[in-house]
């Protein structure tokens, strides 16, 4: 049906898959650090977040990209120059998609948290205190837990639109799925069949994690009662 | 360091750019919104066999990228004979028809999902209340659930607003030099990713502010209801002016 082409689709799918999780991890830092900023004492600290998430929120994911790969090769280049590096660099499309995915997505995640943080009562952190906790202690037994719980939801969102995000990389020449999906639709002639099949696994990578993500969030509330 | 002369000799262009941009928003959220109205109503509705074909179109629509769903347009479907002997191929040929296509049937499937839950948050009273008073399921849609649905709905229209503003860039892969396909050609002639790239992040920018601007307003017109209660300004607790 597919010409023999299922292989090379499935092996850009572990590429796809690859860039969303690095991009995640990534996500997930730069968010947790965004809340802390947000939400510290400290006015530049506040303002620097809040400048962060505005832009990349403000601000198209391609457009990013293509400033992250074009002007990160000039950047490169010319450190490297610097360093007395006389080869012309190429900056890999993995590595650029990676650290902007992440970037734009720990934005994302860095008002999630913020809110998941914020809906624990502060009564809690207190009394964490009042027990001699030190304040890394408070976070690690008593918001952390909790902060998981209260952002499952904003993450699930947050993740599906960051896979689905992935497909753009292929616009700056990463191999990925989407990419291959091009490549076999050339070859083949037969765009359409490809990029339905590019379609299906992106729906089926979606529907699992819409899956194990309410599992999860069912395992994680478990102490929660619910009426009726 | 950042070339400004460049910006600014390009700014004809990037202002003809802006405009497709902003005709791609446009006309694929108008018409996203006329094909959401009644998938909105289907999808909120009791009847299986009218909510079910909607959640399916939504869930295919809102789990797959808009860039393969633009791709299966714009390169697919040419992969059909039937389709390139039709009398649509005219229109199925064009990026512009193709893009707006896309964006359209993918802007309506995520507002048909919020229309959909701002009608299913009707208190149930208000509609009793419609029924009991002898209307007819059409009038209590028309006249009761969608006039303060569609209130509520604003706050997370004004979130979908600002996604195909960012959606429409998805355009310049299909050749249409909107915003970032200006972009891509300034930077393809220059080569300063920097200043093509970083001025129309500018532009996305402003374009957002003033599109969440515009929402703020709207907000305040038809969501007044929902504000800080309008009490007399507590006259009877102030003293008047001067005296302390």
């Amino acid at each position: 049906m597919l010409s023999g082409f299922l292989p090379t689709l499935l092996d850009g799918t572990l590429t796809t898959l690859a860039l969303a999780g690095a991009s995640l991890l990534i996500a997930v830092l730069l968010g947790l650090v965004g809340a802390a900023a947000k939400l510290s004492r400290l006015r530049a600290l506040r303002w620097l977040a809040t400048g962060y998430t505005t832009v990349v929120r403000g601000v198209p994911d391609l457009v990013l990209m293509l400033l992250v790969f074009f002007g990160g090769q000039i950047i490169v280049n010319a450190v490297a120059a610097r360093l007395g590096h006389s080869d012309y660099i190429d900056i890999d499309p993995f590595i650029a998609g990676v650290c902007t995915i992440g970037f734009i997505f720990g934005a994302y995640l860095t008002e999630t948290f913020r809110g998941a943080l914020m809906s624990i009562p502060a009564g809690q952190r207190e009394a964490g205190i009042a027990y001699g906790m030190s304040r890394f202690k408070v976070f690690w037994r008593i918001t952390f837990p909790q902060m998981i719980r209260f952002a499952i939801p904003g993450f699930t969102n947050n993740w599906l639109v960051l896979v689905k995000s992935t497909a753009i990389v292929s616009v700056i020449g990463l191999t990925d799925m989407m990419h291959r999906a091009g490549l076999a639709a050339g070859a083949t002639r037969e765009p359409f069949t490809f990029y339905l099949a590019a379609a299906a696994i992106y729906l089926a990578i979606t529907t699992v994690s819409l899956l194990l993500l309410r599992a999860l969030e069912k395992r994680v509330s478990i102490s929660v009662r619910r009426a009726a | 360091m950042f070339n400004f002369e460049i910006v600014i000799d390009s700014l004809p262009e990037l202002a003809q750019a802006g405009w497709v941009t902003l005709q791609l928003l446009g006309v694929s959220l108008l018409a996203g919104l006329v094909v959401a109205l009644p998938l909105g109503i289907a999808r909120a509705s009791d009847r299986r066999w009218l909510a079910w074909p909607v959640w399916c179109f939504t869930y295919v629509m809102r789990g797959t990228p808009m860039l393969v769903q633009l791709f299966l347009i714009y390169y697919g479907l040419a992969q059909f004979e039937f389709v390139r002997e039709s009398m649509l191929w005219p229109w199925f040929s064009s990026a512009w028809f193709c893009a707006l296509l896309a964006f359209t049937l993918n802007t309506g499937a995520y507002t048909a999902e919020i229309i959909a839950g701002a009608i299913r948050a009707t208190p149930a009273g208000e509609v009793e209340a419609a029924r009991s008073l002898g209307m007819s399921a059409w009038r209590v849609m028309s006249r009761i659930v969608l006039p303060s649905a569609m209130r509520r709905a604003l706050p997370a229209y004004s979130n979908e607003v600002i996604m195909m503003l960012h959606g429409t860039s998805l355009a310049s892969t299909v050749t249409i030099v909107d915003l970032t396909g200006a972009a891509r050609e300034l930077n393809a002639r220059t080569y300063l990713p920097f200043e093509s790239f970083l001025a129309v992040a500018l532009i996305y920018l402003v374009l957002t502010f003033a599109l969440v601007g515009l929402f703020r307003l709207a907000e305040r017109r038809w969501l007044r209801h929902l504000g800080p209660r309008q009490t007399q300004p507590a006259a009877v607790g102030l003293a008047p002016s001067g005296a302390t």
